[in-house]
């Protein structure tokens, strides 16, 4: 994917925290990597390796303590318009109905919401499967179904850059293989620069076209591997022998750490 | 020890014969009206048997021969006075509480600074300041709503602030993410999330207002229920008291059920699904 032109850089990054007894945690050390136009970059660590931070770095939530992340070689400098998050848990608005909540950033950030959003928000609806849902409450969905929302929300205003913080983490082992599925159903029909966090190995090989491979406290990056697998991807992909083989060496790579 | 171990066991079986889901469902709806006319009438009987001067405790049947003494104008008279001082006070609650909860989240500095006073204010037991109030602020229904507004302010700001604090971190990096700004944050996701805090503050405060309403009339008033009690049991009415205490705790389940019914209808999301 080096041959697509950079869309985000990680330069040398250095991430440090204050923490309530006056001492610092750095979350991360020196993090260089780029993410090319529409890859599908996943990175893949144990929990406390500051994953979920290089995505604030990205968003312009939080800026880094040493060296620079940069969107289209801009330094970030505030959040911009063309970035979609989806979280953890779907955090949607109880007191709007589907629809309400794929068009909430439109309505929060302008005030208003026309009635061409509403269109193509219901486009949206359509893209994630849930064109028949659009008026249903919130408490109506199922877990799986609430994250295709958020999913839908932010696409909304059509980001070239979607960032995933362990989207499908919460969801049963079933529903979080038919998303998976769903995801790089959506992605081929939207594409999009994706940086997907997740702390699953199966999740990480069959989605991404590279996986960042960090090691927890401080969060460094341990490796870089390319994934090579046929796209589409598919069913087939989970039994394919590379599958198996990349899935085994992140293991290994996880592992050792571990253990030293 | 075996008897109490072998009825417990039989008795949801026995239950389960003698009562069909239908039954049951009647039975469960009627319990409450049942156990309170059962009261009720232990009273009445207690009253009638031990032979209990009513100026001790008056039967039932006495307190409402004694309330339908009291002509309706009457009655109306003194309802509508308290349940003006009741209403201005927690209207002023309202709108003091609800903002000044804003306030207090959105600056560290503000909140440093008024929190300790407002838990002053609350300590403060407001029974004891109302006559001084009264004193202060002279023989008219300001007094009564300032004692009122005392009473029942408090439990909105805590839950308000709990509320607008609970919002999930992430909603708010939304809206970072969004640059929507602060006011937008604010209005569209923190007030919202923090609706049912505030319904349940607003419930705890609609009896209060009552309270205060009844406080202030104690201590200076010319009408309102509080007024009658006082009145009627220095005149040794206690029966007449007694119904007053009746209409009073009537008017604040009827206050307290039309909170309830309100968020039904305007905010039934905020509502745990089985409540709806």
């Amino acid at each position: 994917m080096s041959e697509q032109p950079r869309v985000i850089r990680f330069a040398d990054v250095e991430q440090t925290f204050g923490r309530a007894d006056g001492g610092a945690v750095t979350a991360l050390d020196g993090i260089t990597f780029d993410i090319g136009r529409n890859e599908f970059l996943a990175v893949l660590g144990p929990s406390g390796c500051g994953k979920s931070t290089l995505l604030r770095l990205i968003a312009g939530l939080i800026f880094p303590t040493r060296g620079t992340v940069s969107i289209y070689d801009l330094a970030v400098t505030e959040p911009r318009d063309e970035i979609g998050i989806v979280f953890q848990s779907p955090t949607l608005l109880p007191w709007f109905d589907v629809l309400g909540n794929v068009t909430f950033p439109l309505r929060h950030k302008y005030g208003r919401v026309s009635a061409e959003d509403n269109a193509r928000a219901h486009d949206l609806l359509k893209l994630v499967g849930l064109a028949d849902f659009a008026r249903k409450r919130i408490d109506e969905l199922s877990g799986g179904m609430q994250q295709r929302v958020a999913i839908a929300r932010a696409l909304l205003l059509d980001p070239d850059i979607l960032l995933m913080d362990e989207p499908f983490s919460a969801l049963d082992a079933l529903t979080r293989d038919e998303m998976s599925f769903e995801l790089l159903r959506i992605w081929s029909e939207r594409p999009k620069t994706v940086l997907f966090i997740t702390h699953s190995i199966p999740e990480a090989v069959l989605l991404a076209d590279r996986i960042v491979v960090m090691t927890a406290r401080p969060g460094r990056v341990r490796e870089v591997i390319n994934v090579d697998l046929p796209r589409p991807r598919s069913m087939a992909t989970l039994s394919h022998p590379t599958f198996h083989e990349l899935a085994n060496h992140i293991r290994g790579q996880l592992f050792t750490r571990a253990v030293a | 020890m075996t008897i109490p171990v072998k009825s417990s066991r039989s008795e949801p079986k026995a239950q389960g014969i003698l009562l069909t889901p239908v039954l049951r469902a009647w039975a469960d709806r009627l319990a409450p009206a049942a156990a309170f006319v059962g009261l009720v009438a232990i009273w009445e009987g207690a009253c009638r048997l031990f032979a209990i001067p009513s100026f001790l405790l008056p039967s039932p049947s006495a307190i409402v021969q004694a309330g339908l003494e009291v002509s309706a104008s009457q009655w109306l008279g003194h309802i509508s006075a308290t349940l003006r001082v009741a209403l201005m006070g927690y209207a002023v609650a309202i709108a003091i509480s609800i903002p000044l909860a804003v306030a207090l989240v959105t600056s560290r500095f503000l909140s440093r600074t008024l929190y300790p006073i407002l838990v002053v204010v609350q300590s403060t037991p407001i029974v004891a300041v109302a006559p001084i109030i009264v004193v202060t602020l002279g023989a008219s229904d300001l007094p009564r709503v300032v004692i009122t507004f005392l009473i029942a302010f408090f439990p909105i700001v805590v839950s308000t602030v709990t509320g607008l604090m609970a919002t999930p971190e992430e909603l708010i990096e939304l809206s970072r993410s969004l640059r929507a700004g602060r006011v937008r944050e604010m209005l569209h996701i923190r007030l919202p999330f923090a609706v049912p805090y505030i319904f349940s503050a607003l419930k705890i405060s609609i009896t209060l207002s009552i309270i205060g309403a009844v406080v202030a009339e104690f201590v200076a008033a010319e009408r309102g229920l509080g007024f009658f009690i006082m009145f009627s049991t220095s005149f040794f009415k206690i029966p007449q008291a007694f119904a007053g205490l009746a209409i009073l705790v009537a008017l604040s389940l009827a206050l307290f059920r039309l909170c309830t019914l309100v968020q039904r209808w305007f905010v039934p999301w905020s509502l745990p699904k089985s409540e709806r």
